[in-house]
């Protein structure tokens, strides 16, 4: 089912968790929403799912307006960050509870109900364990059972809040592709909660970036990473350096000298140059570059984290030099020019 | 790490002076013999002459003119009626503390709202006034000089020196057992699992029902015992609005005080034991409970 969020805002206590928040999610995709805590990304995902009351705005499954309606109503699938799984029912209780409490005339038949529920047991690959109780399975067992159970109600939308955020590392990188597996064979349209950007980047058709209660880009992986749209994106997604400079005539100048960039569609006035420390170009000469002392540098694997000091208030830039590079660095200066970049002006 | 150099040579010359002087190795967290044997003594003695030897008492009070002479106390007319009444009493005033409890702390563990810390010292507010104090107070409300008695009595509903003054003095003690235990454990356990009934389409009763219920089960039956406990044994606010009318509203603990200065120590310490024996009972029952309970526990991880 397709979601539309229309200019929703939320306050607890007059704090504002979302400003004036649109975003349209397309029938069966999977959404990430991602951002640092505060970003108001589990409040918008609870507004979704009717567990908050949004103080401005419409949430629209398909083209009804749910804004109203209650959690009960809206038919999602809610899986928690700590499960919340029922500890006093088994697997296979817990599984059927969304079903088992309907009014006669929506409940399915039992034995449907059971078939419905080992059916999806196999699915989370848990076959066989649906009568053990919550306690006696690990975390990564409990959130797929908690998976399970959202989806036996065959809700109109997934909704996950860091789904993976209270497992080991290595449990949750393999049930990330397990969920990514599952979503390409079932087709629900999913959201998920995430402030893990490999997570978000990794398995997402589409990642939303929040922060401060706004969002920030909508996008798929590429065009978050490749073509941020705001400082924070860009600072946020990957490794990222950057260097407060000045425009002139379409010039990016860095302190007295141009670095060799032209900026011909920015105005002029102060404005801050980012770019990924591992994307630049060495230098001989310096016409046009931005050139420093080499302050410290670490080896990590094939990369040299490279800190350089440039200009005259000893501002620190951090590069990353592979191994063809890191011949530069035995004069103790490197020269170097940013291959792809971004500038933000300064307001 | 500046910090640890500098201190090292001042540790090395204090370790030197002390090398005499070195311990032997002992389980820092335990005590040594004499004084473990000390303390225990100490705790054994203080249980016998507060606990056991009162309990000791009432029993061989009751039993001093053999067996018969007490159950025939026990059989006596006004005390079989304070038996029932004390039953009744508890049988009225329990349920009704379970369900003020349960939707108490269910309001102030789970909702956030104004006012709250004030409800949270309202509902302690049984445990700090003198129990009385809270007799007095009834009498009062519905004392023939108040507002309520007068119109009530026109009503033919009598509370004062009646049943329903005993109840009401009863349930005004005991309130807070039920709501005090279930308090801290339903805030412990949050919201998470009512949240997530309510997602897959439970109505609010379905989720209290299958979700909530079952979470406090142990701890509800637990404050439940405490209660009829106190119930059972409360004395001071019942003796003020009861009036002592013999048949009628005498509770066994009031019955325990007219026989006794009546000097009919036998007929007294019979209906006390049998009082006691109520009491121990309950706390068997919660022993149990306990165990049970705590064993649930261990199973269910942090969160």
């Amino acid at each position: 089912m397709e979601l539309r969020v229309a200019n929703v805002r939320k306050e607890f206590e007059r704090f504002p968790a979302l400003n004036d928040v649109s975003l349209d999610i397309r029938s069966g995709e999977l959404i990430a929403l991602l951002g640092p805590s505060g970003s108001g990304k589990t409040t918008l995902l609870r507004l979704i799912a009717g567990l908050e009351r949004p103080s401005a705005g419409s949430i629209f499954f398909g083209d009804e307006d749910a804004s109203h309606k209650s959690v009960q109503d809206r038919n999602i699938g809610f899986v928690f960050q700590h499960y919340a799984l029922f500890r006093h029912m088994t697997v296979l209780d817990n599984i059927t509870f969304g079903l088992r409490i309907r009014k006669s005339s929506r409940r399915p038949e039992k034995a449907e109900i059971r078939r419905r529920a080992l059916e999806l047991l196999d699915l989370v690959q848990l076959s066989g364990l649906e009568k053990r109780y919550p306690t006696q399975l690990s975390g990564g067992q409990r959130q797929r059972v908690a998976l399970a159970r959202a989806m036996a109600v065959e809700p109109n939308v997934l909704l996950l809040d860091e789904p993976f955020g209270a497992l080991d590392a290595q449990v949750r990188k393999e049930l990330r592709r397990w969920l990514r597996d599952i979503h390409d064979r079932t087709g629900h349209t999913t959201v998920f909660v995430t402030h893990d950007q490999e997570e978000a980047l990794e398995l997402a058709d589409r990642v939303v970036v929040m922060s401060k209660g706004n969002i920030e880009q909508v996008g798929t992986a590429d065009e978050i990473y490749d073509k941020p749209v705001s400082p924070f994106v860009f600072g946020f997604i990957g490794q990222s350096s950057h260097l407060k400079v000045r425009i002139e005539n379409g010039e990016v100048w860095f302190h007295d000298r141009v670095i060799g960039i032209k900026a011909s569609d920015l105005p002029d006035g102060p404005a801050t140059l980012y770019f990924r420390p591992h994307d630049i170009e060495l230098t001989d000469g310096c016409s046009g570059c931005i050139a420093g002392l080499v302050t410290v540098s670490r080896r990590i694997a094939g990369t040299w984290h490279t800190e350089v000091d440039v200009g005259a208030g000893h501002e620190k830039i951090e590069v990353s030099l592979n191994a063809d590079q890191s011949a530069a660095l035995k004069g103790g200066r490197i020269a170097f020019r940013p291959r792809h970049y971004r500038i933000f002006p300064t307001n | 790490m500046a910090v640890d150099a500098a201190m090292k040579p001042s540790a090395l010359a204090l370790s030197a002076a002390k090398e005499e002087r070195v311990r032997p190795f002992r389980d820092p967290t335990s005590e040594s013999l004499p004084v473990k044997i000390l303390l225990i003594a100490l705790a054994a003695a203080f249980l016998a002459l507060v606990l056991f030897l009162p309990l000791y008492a009432v029993f061989s009070e009751a039993l001093r003119k053999g067996l018969d002479a007490a159950l025939l106390a026990i059989a006596d007319h006004d005390a079989l009626s304070a038996v029932s009444l004390t039953l009744l009493v508890a049988v009225i005033a329990v349920p009704f503390n379970l369900v003020f409890g349960v939707a108490a702390a269910w309001a102030i563990a789970k909702f956030e709202f104004k006012g709250k810390a004030f409800l949270t010292t309202l509902i302690d507010l049984p445990f700090s006034v003198s129990p009385v104090i809270a007799g007095l107070v009834y009498i009062l409300l519905f004392g023939a000089g108040s507002f309520l008695g007068p119109v009530l009595e026109s009503w033919g509903a009598q509370v004062l020196f009646a049943v329903p003054g005993v109840v009401l003095a009863t349930i005004f003690v005991t309130f807070p057992f039920v709501a005090r235990e279930l308090i801290p454990l339903m805030q412990h356990q949050g919201t998470g699992d009512e949240e997530a009934a309510l997602s897959l389409g439970a109505s609010g009763w379905q989720t209290f029902w299958y979700v909530t219920l079952p979470n406090i089960k142990w701890g509800l039956l637990y404050g439940v015992l405490l209660c009829n406990a106190r119930a059972m044994g409360e004395f001071g606010a019942v003796s003020v609005v009861s009036g002592r009318l013999r048949g009628e509203t005498v509770t066994m603990p009031l019955q325990v005080e007219i026989l006794y200065n009546e000097y009919n120590y036998v007929a007294a310490f019979a209906v006390a034991a049998l009082l006691a024996l109520l009491a121990l009972v309950t706390l068997v029952l919660k022993a149990l409970l306990e165990r049970v309970y705590s064993r649930d526990h261990a199973l269910t991880p942090g969160h």
